[in-house]
């Protein structure tokens, strides 16, 4: 009997049968919950990694356009494919903690204005040469450069002073900074040799796997480095491959037809039918990622609080989350962070939808005619849906929204950030300072609600220095509501993300922090034999 | 005059897909961009063809789209005959350096591929119902005037336009009188291969995301928005397909009896 | 036979002096492109010093026909500039997605032509009946089916039910020939299908249009079998409009595969194209649309050209 149940037990082991299929078999064969539960864990375990292979994903986010330098990444595909070759010097695990990669330990001063980072010993790079500290030094010192344009400027702007000390790293803030190792997760902040200031775009860095073969907006493949510091825990297929396939069917039919191992961004349409489909597990997590539409607040008509507010209650979020995401995910309330985040303010209302208050404020905006939205199927799943959705809530409340949908090509470098009032997406970040770095303080690169408020960055650059929680959280309460109330956000709701993976993939583990496991799916998983 | 029955079939569904077209604000159920439902429901006495990707009832949408897909092909067809023929008649009794100048010109824009030329239009240019009528009646004279100057030419010289040229007749009178209502079977067969190819064409930018901008949508687009349910055979993604497929057949069944009656009269075509 | 060879050449030198038109055209229409290209390059923060300078560094103060002459240069010396949007070289670029869209549209044309040609013959024989009604019944199903549809239809079945052909045909160095043949399958059945109808079609008209001559009653009433009167005797002389309507859809196969490529996620020119035209990355929207222009006269040439050689009337042009 228990044989029976340790054979399915491997079988889930494998991804070829579902938990509750398990237990519901467990049941069946008259086997008590626990018991069930620990043959099942015994054979997950029993499992363990399995070497060799070829691991291949079918991503979407790939364009012809992309580059291997990391200061340029913002979609799936070049991150996903960039972990799989460097390293930054800190990650930011599954539940939220510090994980030590190219640094291995970590030293503040009771200020939280000077980092130690001891810099870990023998990592070498695909190039045969050892990480020094002064690697890391050049690597920082390249993205705080203005005209690197890195994703990462906002982030390392803060560092006033850096400098290698034996095989130490110190970092000397502008201003005190408790989050650092956090935002020194980023994934542009891959190290490289030399800072990458020869070669930005070189692809060599410390990752598991080797560049071997690049073809932007086709294809990507890496072949495992045999010298890698860490071989223990990651990389265990022998070779990585990401094929782009922006087509969400198409990237479907790859699963289901075997060809690749794991996709990225199911479409929340189809879960629930193909989570029928058997060999296929959908992979869900909740997570900090949310889509958006953004208004440049600095860009007429938007420059009015009115009107902003009127769309931002002209929308019904509940809906949205009900019809675009089919229930995987939650209502938004109008600024970035929901209570994944340590320090969640959880008692600022929830803005419902509200036609008559909407109209109210439209018609005190004195704004007339329609209001240009412009959506993209690349914005975020469904994105051009939604447009239609909130189009017909606003209709409700006298407001009257055009759709315009862009090509998805070039939507990222010709719409977002540069038209006033735009569908977008996050994908969120692990602490709540990360996150309005990225995109709210003035300086930031990619603050695409152009929201310039000295009083907000003082907020911002005051919770940062705060070591008291209570007093942490009350501010960020504080920013939460300006972004709220007089911010360019309209944010309606937090997507989980979906992914899904064929059979045989092993080493799965949920992580919130982003898609495809933080784009660390290939490197972490493996094939069962 | 017997009418075959394939014929007839083309002509009563092509009837019935342009009378929906025109009766659609009055015919369809629910308003064209109105959320009614949840999100692909099946079939119901509520929603005949069940919902689309938002909810919203598929019928409606298929009226809507129909009327869209119907309207712009027609336009851009009309737009490209009414281009095309001319140039093309002119052309042919001109001849000399106007049909030299016209004609290598039209080979000019034909050796443009025209789903190249219209990404390259359509991605820089707003993509709105007229703007999109424009480029592919344009891009369709072109195959136009090639058929009609050919036909044309054909007819320019047999022995009644001779005699109205003697008797001292016009350009004009000659092209409206003697060409025109004989070259009429040869272009009105190709209208319909025309009007067929301008509907594929039009759902083919649609589905590459360049076509009528939301929430109108043309079948072509219909079948985009709901693409995801096509493996898992939801109706909102088959049915335009199908609609498509049959409004092609249906006109060409007609435009194959056009033609073949074309063919007896005057034992093939020319050019 | 000279006056052919004199023939030939003049379609030679109007081929080359229509590409050289389709160029200025190509050239004139990505000038009138909205957006300026070293905005483009540098985005929006940038300082108006170093957008003068990258104007002056791409020689964007010259005057346009100036430019012409030196994009035309580089092109006649396989110099096709360097992509705008991420700094590759367009040539070793386009080579390599070039020669993907012509294994592909090589291969559609390998099964599809034999076919269309075989099935127009046939049509004819039985001419009237069944076959031949059946023959232009199925055609006309699939000339009336958008192609993307067909397209998921067959991943549907085939891809994803019977597993029998991947559902992504993404090829890349290093496979095999026999690999990169099961990669395409599924894209090679939409295109035949695609221009079958239209080959199929033409070749039937064209050799009914031969069969009412009056050389072929003669050769009728000697008795000849059908097949042997349609293939020996019809055939040959209606080689040209087939010719003529093969090269036609050889053309599609290059140049229109546009949306098979984004279905299949197939790594060819039609999708290059499309990447970079969002981006404004002229150089590219100019390397491409000269190829597409080349490859579609070229093949009308080939066309113009059969046609002259294998028709004696047309020796002899009034």
């Amino acid at each position: 009997m228990t044989k029976e149940l340790e054979y399915y037990g491997k079988k889930v082991a494998r991804g070829l049968m579902d938990r509750r299929a398990f237990m519901g078999r467990a049941a069946a064969l008259g086997v008590s919950a626990p018991l069930a539960g620990t043959i099942l864990a015994g054979a997950v375990q029993a499992a363990g990694p399995v070497r060799g292979g070829t691991l291949k994903a079918g991503m979407q986010g790939g364009e012809s356009t992309n580059s291997l330098d990391p200061a340029t990444w913002a979609s799936d595909v070049p991150i996903s494919f960039g972990r799989t070759w460097g390293e930054t010097m800190v990650e930011v695990g599954p539940t939220g903690e510090i994980e030590f990669r190219i640094a291995e330990s970590v030293e503040a001063s009771p200020d939280a204005r000077t980092w130690t980072f001891r810099i870990r010993e023998g990592v070498e790079f695909h190039n045969g040469k050892t990480v020094t500290p002064d690697d890391v030094v050049k690597t920082l010192q390249r993205h705080s450069d203005e005209n690197s344009k890195s994703g990462a400027l906002g982030i390392v702007k803060g560092i006033e002073d850096m400098k290698a000390d034996g095989q130490y790293v110190v970092l000397t803030l502008d201003s005190p900074n408790a989050d650092l190792p956090y935002l020194l997760a980023d994934y542009h902040l891959m190290i490289q040799p030399g800072g990458g200031f020869e070669a930005p775009d070189a692809g060599i860095g410390t990752g598991p796997y080797r560049v071997a073969e690049n073809q932007p907006g086709v294809r990507h493949v890496g072949t495992r480095f045999e010298n890698y510091w860490d071989a223990g825990n990651r990389g265990f297929a022998d070779t990585v491959e990401i094929t782009v396939v922006n087509d969400a069917t198409a990237r479907l039919a790859a699963l289901q037809s075997g060809q690749v191992n794991m996709i990225n961004r199911v479409e929340p349409k189809v879960v629930n039918l193909i989570k029928r489909v058997p060999g296929v597990t959908v992979r869900n997590v909740s997570g900090r990622g949310h889509y958006v539409f953004i208004m440049h607040v600095n860009t007429p008509p938007f420059d009015n609080n009115h009107l902003r507010l009127a769309l931002k209650l002209a929308i019904n979020r509940q809906e949205m989350v009900d019809k675009i995401l089919q229930g995987y995910g939650s209502v938004g309330n109008d600024f970035p962070i929901n209570a994944s985040y340590p320090l969640f303010p959880d008692d600022i209302p929830q803005r419902e939808y509200d036609p008559e208050k909407a109209a109210f404020h439209y018609r005190k905006s004195g704004h007339s005619g329609s209001i240009l939205l412009r959506t993209s199927d690349v914005a975020f799943p469904g994105a051009v849906d939604a447009a239609q959705l909130y189009q017909q809530h606003a209709k409700a409340a006298g407001i009257d929204i055009e759709v315009k949908r862009e090509p998805g090509d070039g939507y990222w470098s010709e719409v977002w950030n540069k038209k006033p009032f735009s569908a977008s997406y996050w994908s969120g970040r692990p602490v709540q300072d990360q996150m309005y770095s990225t995109a709210y303080l003035s300086t930031a690169e990619w603050n695409d609600t152009k929201f310039f408020r000295p009083d907000f960055d003082k907020i911002i650059i005051a919770a940062r220095a705060e070591l008291d929680p209570v007093k942490r959280k009350a501010l960020y309460r504080e920013a939460a509501l300006m972004v709220r109330d007089e911010g360019g956000l309209i944010l309606p709701m937090f997507n989980d993300f979906i992914d899904a993976t064929g059979p045989k993939v092993g080493g799965w583990v949920p992580d919130g922090n982003g898609g495809m496991m933080n784009d660390k799916a290939l490197i972490k998983c493996w094939l069962e034999a | 005059m017997r009418i075959p029955v394939s014929a007839l079939i083309g002509l009563f569904f092509t009837g019935l897909f342009f009378l929906t077209a025109i009766l659609a604000p009055w015919i369809a159920p629910y308003g064209m961009a109105e959320v009614v439902g949840n999100v692909w429901e099946p079939p119901s006495d509520r929603f005949w063809l069940g919902t689309d990707n938002i909810g919203r009832d598929l019928l409606t949408r298929m009226i809507w789209g129909g009327r869209t897909t119907i309207f712009i092909a027609t336009l851009a067809t009309v737009l490209s005959f009414a281009l095309g023929a001319f140039l093309g008649f002119m052309a042919a009794v001109i001849g000399g350096w106007v049909d030299q100048a016209l004609s290598r010109f039209v080979d000019l824009v034909m050796s443009i591929p025209p789903l190249i030329f219209a990404l390259v239009v359509l991605s820089v240019m707003e993509v709105t119902t007229p703007v999109l009528i424009l480029v592919m009646g344009l891009l369709d004279s072109t195959r136009v005037y090639r058929l009609s100057r050919a036909v044309a030419a054909d007819i320019n010289v047999m022995d009644f336009v001779e005699a109205a040229r003697l008797r001292g007749e016009g350009r004009g009178w000659i092209i409206f009188h003697e060409i025109l209502p004989n070259a009429l079977s040869p272009l009105v067969a190709e209208l319909g291969l025309r009007f067929i190819f301008a509907v594929l064409f039009l759902s083919t930018l649609s589905f590459l995301g360049l076509g009528v901008q939301p929430p109108a949508s043309d079948w072509g687009g219909m079948v985009k928005e709901n693409k995801e349910g096509i493996v898992f055979g939801i109706w909102a993604a088959l049915v335009p397909a199908g609609a498509i497929a049959a409004l092609a057949i249906s006109v060409n069944l007609v435009a194959d009896w056009v033609l073949n009656r074309t063919s007896d009269l005057k034992g093939g075509r020319g050019g | 036979m000279s006056a052919i060879v004199k023939l030939v050449a003049q379609r030679l030198a109007l081929g080359l002096l229509l590409l050289l038109a389709v160029s200025v055209l190509i050239f004139a229409g990505t000038q009138i492109l909205p957006g300026d290209v070293a905005q483009s390059i540098l985005g929006q923060s940038a300082t108006p010093t170093a957008l003068a300078n990258l104007r002056e560094e791409l020689g964007l103060n010259d005057p346009a026909w100036l430019r012409y002459l030196r994009w035309l240069g580089g092109v006649l010396t396989g110099d096709l500039g360097t992509a705008l949007s991420n700094g590759q070289d367009i040539s070793e670029a386009i080579g390599r997605r070039l020669g993907n869209t012509l294994f592909l549209a090589f291969w559609a044309a390998a099964v599809a032509v034999p076919l269309a040609i075989t099935l127009g013959l046939v049509a004819v024989r039985y001419r009237n009946r069944w076959p031949d009604r059946l023959i232009s019944g199925l055609t006309l199903a699939s000339i009336s089916l958008p192609e993307f549809f067909i397209g998921y239809v067959l991943i549907f079945f085939f891809g994803v039910k019977l597993r029998w052909f991947p559902s992504v045909a993404t090829v890349y160095d290093g496979m095999s020939l026999w690999e990169k043949l099961n990669a395409i399958a599924l894209p090679v059945t939409v295109l035949t299908l695609v221009v079958l109808a239209h080959m199929m079609r033409m070749t039937r008209a064209a050799i009914l249009n031969v069969m009412q001559s009056a050389y072929i009653e003669t050769a009728e009433l000697k008795g000849l079998g059908q097949f042997r009167v349609i293939f020996r005797h019809a055939f040959p002389n209606a080689i040209a409009p087939i010719v003529n309507v093969v090269m036609i859809n050889l053309a599609y196969l290059v140049v229109g595969v546009v949306v098979v490529e984004v279905i299949f996620v197939y790594p060819g020119m039609g999708q290059y194209l499309v990447d970079h035209v969002a981006k404004r990355d002229v150089p590219v929207v100019q390397a491409t649309g000269l190829i597409f222009a080349a490859v579609y006269i070229g093949l009308n040439l080939v066309a113009d050209i059969v046609a002259i050689v294998s028709n004696p009337r047309l020796r002899h042009p009034k």
